[in-house]
């Protein structure tokens, strides 16, 4: 039953995937990128990641995609990818570098397949989560506000009309 | 109970898509969702590794990653807006002015 499920969204999950990278509409693209991060949610859910799933729906699902769907629509981006390609023969490249990719992680997953497990599974509660961010992870975690902060006046300034 | 190295085959194949539309396409906003396609899946094997080592070291790092994210966006589509301001173009092949 689990299997069924982890290959039903593992499935779900590459399929928007190739969806976003192959789709020439900016906006479809975008679309499929919250199919792909809502299916990554369900598979930390079955991690046993409780809390990451709601964070990722709330911080990637939502506000990050808002913020690209915004920024698609206000720069009405796609007239640029409809004109033949210059450099046609260099992007196809691509595809078997990413291959090439592909079966050099694909080696080293394979060589370590089974792999010792660990004693105990953790929770991965919203409570579990907290207490270690507040205590092994306390500074980094106030450093966070700070980079958020700064993004934040960064984005400002930058957005900023110039009179 | 599904093995974590499936999860883990499962990130490296999402990574992998990532890495090819980064270079395959021409719009700048599709590259960066391709980058956010890579962190995702980063974010996954690091779940999976923290599951089958028995910690919850990696949920913290996810959690990280996912802020930093967030950082990097709102700082990333900013300079694309701003650069779309000043060339009313939106092509990754014309922004070659700091190449040397």
């Amino acid at each position: 039953m689990a299997h069924v499920a982890f290959f039903a969204i593992g499935a779900i999950a590459v399929a928007s995937a190739l969806g976003l990278i192959l789709r020439p509409n900016a906006i479809h693209g975008a679309l499929f990128l919250v199919v792909n991060l809502g299916s990554v949610a369900a598979l930390y859910l079955m991690l046993g990641a409780e809390f990451l799933a709601a964070a990722q729906v709330i911080v990637y699902a939502g506000a990050i995609m808002v913020l690209f769907v915004f920024a698609i629509m206000v720069l009405i981006p796609g007239k640029e990818e409809t004109g033949p390609d210059p450099r046609r023969g260099a992007r196809l490249v691509a595809v078997p570098v990413g291959a090439l990719l592909l079966l050099l992680l694909a080696f080293v997953i394979v060589g370590r397949w089974n792999a010792p497990r660990g004693a105990v599974v953790p929770s991965g509660s919203a409570a579990a989560v907290g207490r270690l961010l507040f205590t092994s992870y306390l500074f980094p975690f106030e450093l966070t506000s700070v980079l958020l902060l700064a993004a934040m006046v960064g984005v400002l300034l930058l957005a900023r009309r110039r009179a | 109970m599904v093995p974590e190295s499936y999860y883990v085959a499962l990130s490296a194949v999402l990574f992998s898509i990532g890495v090819v539309g980064v270079v395959i396409r021409r719009n700048p906003l599709v590259i960066f969702m391709s980058i956010e396609l890579m962190l995702n899946a980063a974010n996954l094997a690091l779940v999976a590794f923290g599951q089958r080592l028995g910690n919850l070291d990696g949920q913290a790092v996810v959690f990280f990653v996912m802020a930093v994210a967030a950082a990097e966006v709102a700082v990333g589509l900013a300079i694309i807006v701003s650069i779309f301001r000043v060339r009313r173009r939106l092509s990754v092949d014309d922004l070659s002015i700091m190449r040397w």
